[in-house]
């Protein structure tokens, strides 16, 4: 019996590797870029049915089909934040949320009419359905696993990025005062458009694993944005690795919840945030 | 032979006020000049001007002989004019080097390098690590000034550099400045502290509503003279 709920966190803390994916990129333009992105989830999505597209119309393996994703999703993140973000940044926290929430319309439509409203999985053959032994009754699936290690390394990886590089030590200064670094002659706009490519780098990742994990549909976004949404506030706004440890958490909760009845998988999550967040409204890492 | 900054009949509008009216003004290389008027008398919108931070002007700002107007900041600040803003403006979650590095970023390749910046403020050194919120104002100061240099400019202006600090730590910082000059860099320094800012400079403009209404050398007027047309009576 223990075997099964040892397992059962296991599975959990697994699936909140996915979830910390999803968020990461979400907590970068919470956090540090100080705005909310409506359109995070419809992103994430757009760029899985690319995936799907490159792996079914030109017959890449979903690992060749991802690795292209990558400097795509770079470039877009970078020419979104550049022509379209930036010219409603810093006039109120509004603006950017209806024209987020536009965007986040129009991907879901386009994706509609391009691809018709069925769910989709992107087959990644053997990979997809190997698992590893870890002893005592517990073992894990060989993909889950690798998207795990994933986050961990995307988690590490953006710290680097943010606190031991020059770029990363501008995208911060931006964060802290964007009037100041305006009026020395920083180049703000440029340095977030930067910072916005690395969140594109982040939903490509996260869009390449989703694929071949999870079924997606053209209306899939939403329900990814808030399971993102929760981990960024669980963790703390502007900490990466609580955004981690956020994702786990809704990640266990969710499996726990399903254990004892299926439909209770997704509202368990709900339930736990909501509960954390009424104990701890800041966040378990706060960083401000 | 030009000089490093000529600025003729500048007219800097905020909306329908004008802030700073016709005003002539010329910085040599290695030339501490200041700016001295009360509170409203236009000094920021100058300096604001110059770095290309205000919507409207008119007239010209020559900077080497080349026209500074409709530029960028980021271009302005890569031809070489840096500034220390008032209030410091440090971004507080960086650490001080990577304040100071900032300013690298910004600048123009030139002499200054993050050593020179800590043999002139060894206490900078000792607190490269921590964060700039948690140091003093005066050390902030320092930071603050640092950066600027480390543009590499040929043009440094201060926004009252003094404002809110001991007479210990202004004294520290204004003797700095004449080393700076003394590589060839010309200074704009705005001030409300007359007597500080007159002792250091080579020349001064009193700034009075928008209008000079005195310039010339500290040497040639006196205190009493200065602070009639700096309050206007």
């Amino acid at each position: 019996m223990l075997g099964v709920w040892v397992n059962q966190i296991v599975q959990g803390v697994l699936l909140g590797g996915l979830y910390a994916l999803f968020a990461m990129g979400l907590s970068l333009s919470v956090g540090i870029m100080r705005f909310v992105n409506i359109a995070h989830g419809d992103l994430i999505v757009l760029v899985s049915f690319l995936v799907l597209s490159l792996t079914t119309s030109l017959g890449l393996s979903p690992l060749v089909a991802g690795l292209i994703t990558l400097p795509i999703g770079f470039v877009g993140g970078y020419l979104l934040q550049r022509f379209l973000l930036q010219r409603v940044l810093g006039q109120g926290v509004l603006p950017i949320i209806l024209v987020t929430f536009g965007l986040s319309i129009i991907v879901q439509n386009g994706l509609q009419g391009v691809y018709g409203a069925d769910t989709r999985l992107v087959r990644s053959g053997d990979f997809a359905t190997s698992t590893v032994m870890l002893g005592g009754g517990v073992n894990v699936g060989l993909l889950p696993l690798t998207i795990f290690v994933a986050a961990i390394l995307m988690v590490f990886g953006l710290d680097l990025v943010l606190y031991r590089t020059r770029i990363g030590a501008r995208i911060r200064a931006v964060s802290d005062d964007v009037a100041a670094a305006n009026l020395i002659g920083l180049p703000s706009a440029r340095i977030y458009a930067v910072a916005m490519g690395i969140v594109g780098l982040t939903v490509a990742i996260s869009a390449g694993f989703m694929a071949v994990w999870t079924n997606f549909d053209p209306t899939s976004g939403p329900s990814r944005l808030i399971v993102a949404f929760e981990a960024v506030v669980l963790g703390g706004l502007g900490n990466l690795w609580g955004t981690l440890i956020g994702g786990i958490i809704l990640g266990i909760a969710q499996t726990i919840g399903g254990q004892f009845d299926a439909a209770w998988q997704v509202l368990a999550g709900h339930l736990v945030f909501l509960t954390i967040f009424l104990i701890r409204p800041q966040g378990l890492f706060p960083k401000y | 032979m030009t000089a490093l900054l000529a600025i003729e009949k500048l007219s800097v509008y905020h909306g329908p006020f004008r802030a700073v009216s016709e005003l002539d003004l010329h910085v040599e290389e290695g030339e501490i000049v200041s700016i001295i008027g009360a509170n409203g008398a236009g000094k920021s919108s100058l300096l604001n001007a110059i770095m290309g931070q205000v919507g409207r002007i008119e007239g010209a700002i020559r900077f080497g002989g080349e026209s500074l107007n409709g530029l960028s900041t980021p271009a302005i600040v890569g031809r070489g004019v840096a500034l220390v803003p008032e209030g410091r403006r440090l971004f507080p979650s960086l650490t001080v080097e990577e304040n100071l590095n900032i300013g690298v970023d910004i600048g123009r390749s030139g002499s200054f390098r993050l050593d020179d910046i800590y043999g002139m403020f060894p206490i900078l050194k000792d607190k490269r690590r921590q964060l700039a919120r948690q140091l003093s104002g005066g050390q902030q100061q320092m930071v603050a000034l640092g950066r600027a240099l480390l543009a590499n400019p040929r043009l440094l202006l201060c926004d009252e550099i003094s404002l809110g600090l001991a007479p210990v730590v202004i004294g520290e910082l204004y003797e700095i400045l004449p080393t700076i000059a003394a590589r060839g860099i010309g200074i704009l320094l705005v001030e409300q502290d007359i007597g500080r800012s007159l002792a250091v400079a080579d020349r001064f403009y009193c700034l009075l509503e928008g209008h000079v209404n005195l310039s010339g050398r500290p040497a040639d007027t006196t205190r009493d003279v200065v602070i009639s047309h700096y309050f206007g009576v």
